[in-house]
């Protein structure tokens, strides 16, 4: 195809961010893996796979990326179920649908930091006046340390609602626009077969005609779930670093590549190779499983 | 396609952002030093320390506040030949290493016995001094007075004691003692070593490799257990809210804090180091000093060297007006806070001399981010869940030991 002059006019600028502001870095960090790169950019010492071995027998980056599959598999058909179980009931009801729309998808117009600060210090602090010590005060409960106790681990509650809250939204009109796409006449076609309205028709029409969105929603929602940091990162994380569960492997990343008291890049980019591996390997097979 | 469209329109943000960015460097001439602050929450450090920089006769300086992330910032721009000639950090070896700082030894002259030992260890590795002392900050213990008095408690001088403290002060919605919201692990672990005669690291060795450190780190495991315990304030140990609101009879946070404290409580709160653990140990204070530093990668390192010999050596009025005029700092020059009448009375006082007895470098230099974060990570899982702490700490030994070996060999 040939492009004109108004073409690179309109491209030029979004390619050049793109090259200059993400594959240089790709590539760059791609280099950085293979050498000893401590406080540096430019390293001079090749050491070949050693730090991919290293990262690999790391035992805090390991279990990271362990919590954090435990975490996908968890929160992505949570956010599934639930972002598709919204859209059906907005989908149906005949008034207030664009109220309901826009009130379901402000929260992701929300920053993660601001929300995550809300959630921390009012919502769920940990003394008796937070939102929720206030509720649990009213049947007599003791005030909950809910971001710091870890038996039981309370934390996994104040994270995941604060990401349903988050990512809901969007997801929930991934979802509306696909079923706004199924055709009528099938629906109605099946009617006249005999199908009854409920779960025959979600079963056998709804489902399969959302396939392609499906597959959209739960790829974004792998790669959202590998790549967790803001509101771990806020919620979790002090001044004196960030504690040993729940840890993200990206946050762990942060902390070995940029973290105070030495910056080793090396070894950060090395996991951060790992983890794209990783996050690339998850989707392709999901990708194989849902559209076989 | 929404995945295109993502991607571009992020690029284009970034490409915006780094347009804003690059405008933060220095005005001027081009002829002026760069020095780079971190932003000093007290209001008036910025307009003085432009006073002092222009004060400077021989050339132009052109200060740089940094509000934000500073460490990183600071980090980031010492990889490229951006950087400032002149920053204030705190030392660590992986800048010496790099080839990152210049040392100052001949900056000091005769004025160097003038600084606190412990506070110039801080800014030495290998036995050279990279960076120029410019305030010294520590953290303590604060506790009120009038809420100890009313449970019949006594200012607690072992560990025990505190945690005996803790549980007994816990009464009336209010709780003993406020450690930081993850459990005291975070602030305490460095003092838990010490109370017990240890550190972090000794002579090239790991310090807390030793049956005494299972059983300095379990008291803290003892102290979350104990209820006694304020978890999840609002704000975090660094500020004195919890404790000025009332919230707990007790608080570990820091000197900075004394104002804000004075203020709201008048005389009614003492101050105290982190006991000693039994009879081996003893009390401790974490200290800590930002230091003037020179970035090798200057074009001008001797003049760089010149201006910090001539701000932070000669001009004591200076350093004298920078501790003691904003917030609350201790000059790490034993002549100038000898004379400091602020620091003669109340808990400034008392502050000065835990500096002088019973410091210890909260942040040493070869304490490096892999060993703060295994050895952080062993605490947490102690205090937090249970888990048994002789064999956390070995593990984290191991850590620790195989990169002071890349270190020192």
């Amino acid at each position: 195809m040939k492009h004109g002059r108004a073409f690179w006019l309109f491209v030029g600028p979004f390619a050049i961010g793109l090259l200059v502001f993400v594959y240089v870095p790709i590539g760059w960090s791609l280099l950085l893996s293979f050498f000893e790169a401590r406080n540096t950019v430019t390293p001079t010492e090749f050491v070949g796979l050693r730090n991919y071995a290293d990262m690999l027998t790391d035992q805090p980056f390991l279990s990271s990326l362990g919590t954090f599959s435990v975490f996908a598999a968890f929160i992505v058909p949570l956010t599934f179920v639930l972002a598709l179980a919204l859209a059906l009931l907005v989908n149906q009801i005949s008034f207030l649908q664009g109220f309901f729309r826009s009130v379901f998808f402000l929260p992701t117009a929300c920053s993660y930091v601001v929300a995550s600060l809300v959630w921390k210090l009012s919502i769920f602090n940990g003394v008796r006046f937070g939102l929720a010590n206030t509720v649990l005060g009213w049947f007599g409960a003791e005030p909950v340390a809910w971001t710091v106790s870890t038996s039981p681990p309370w934390y996994w509650l104040v994270l995941v609602t604060l990401r349903l809250w988050l990512q809901l939204g969007f997801y929930l009109i991934l979802f509306i626009a696909g079923l706004q796409r199924i055709p009528q006449h099938l629906y109605e076609a099946a009617w006249i077969d005999g199908a009854k309205p409920g779960w025959q028709t979600l079963r056998y029409i709804t489902l399969p005609q959302l396939r392609t969105t499906s597959v959209a929603v739960v790829l974004l929602l792998l790669i959202a779930a590998y790549q967790a940091f803001d509101e771990f990162y806020n919620v979790l994380g002090t001044d004196r670093g960030y504690p040993p569960f729940a840890r993200p492997p990206l946050i762990y990343l942060y902390y070995t590549a940029l973290g105070s008291g030495g910056q080793d890049f090396g070894h950060g980019s090395a996991g951060a190779v790992i983890l794209t591996l990783l996050i690339a390997g998850v989707t392709l097979l999901q990708g194989r499983v849902i559209t076989r | 396609m929404i995945s295109r469209r993502r991607l571009l329109s992020l690029a284009g943000a970034s490409a915006l952002l780094a347009a804003c960015g690059s405008n933060t460097g220095r005005g001027g001439n081009g002829q002026g030093l760069k020095q780079w602050y971190h932003a000093y929450g007290e209001p008036g450090v910025q307009q003085a320390v432009e006073r002092y920089a222009k004060a400077y006769p021989k050339i132009p300086i052109d200060v740089q506040w940094n509000p934000g992330d500073y460490d990183s910032k600071l980090a980031t721009s010492l990889l490229s030949d951006g950087g400032p000639d002149v920053f204030e950090s705190t030392l660590q070896i992986s800048s010496v290493r790099a080839n990152q700082v210049v040392p100052l030894d001949d900056v000091f002259g005769d004025a160097k016995s003038d600084f606190a030992e412990s506070i110039l260890a801080t800014h030495t590795v290998d036995g050279k001094v990279y960076g120029v002392p410019q305030a010294v900050d520590m953290q303590m213990l604060f506790y009120r007075k009038s809420l100890l008095a009313q449970a019949g408690v006594q200012p607690p001088s072992t560990v025990d004691e505190l945690i005996d403290a803790a549980r007994r002060l816990t009464r009336d919605g209010v709780k003993g003692l406020f450690a930081g919201n993850d459990g005291g692990g975070g602030v305490l672990g460095g003092p838990a070593l010490w109370s017990a005669g240890l550190d972090y690291v000794r002579d090239h060795q790991v310090g807390f490799d030793d049956p005494l450190a299972a059983q300095a780190i379990s008291k803290l495991r003892e102290l979350y257990g104990s209820g006694g315990l304020l978890l999840g304030a609002v704000k975090d140990w660094a500020e004195p809210d919890a404790f000025t609101q009332g919230l707990v009879a007790m608080q570990w946070t820091g000197l900075w804090a004394v104002p804000a404290v004075q203020k709201a409580l008048g005389d009614d709160f003492g101050v105290l180091p982190f006991p000693k653990l039994g009879s081996s140990g003893s009390p401790s204070v974490p200290v800590g000093a930002f230091g003037a530093m020179v970035n090798a990668k200057s074009k001008r390192v001797d003049e760089a060297k010149e201006f910090v010999r001539w701000l932070w050596v000669e001009r004591t009025d200076y350093q004298e007006d920078f501790n003691l005029s904003y917030g609350f700092h201790i000059p790490p020059r034993k002549s100038i806070s000898a004379k400091a009448s602020k620091l003669t009375t109340g808990a400034a006082a008392d502050a000065v001399k835990f500096v002088r007895d019973n410091a210890k470098a909260s942040n040493p230099p070869d304490w490096t981010s892999v060993m703060r974060t295994a050895f952080n990570d062993a605490v947490s899982r102690v205090v937090r869940d249970g888990a048994p702490a002789d064999q956390e700490l070995r593990g984290a030994a191991g850590k620790v030991r195989d990169e002071l070996k890349r270190l020192y060999g």
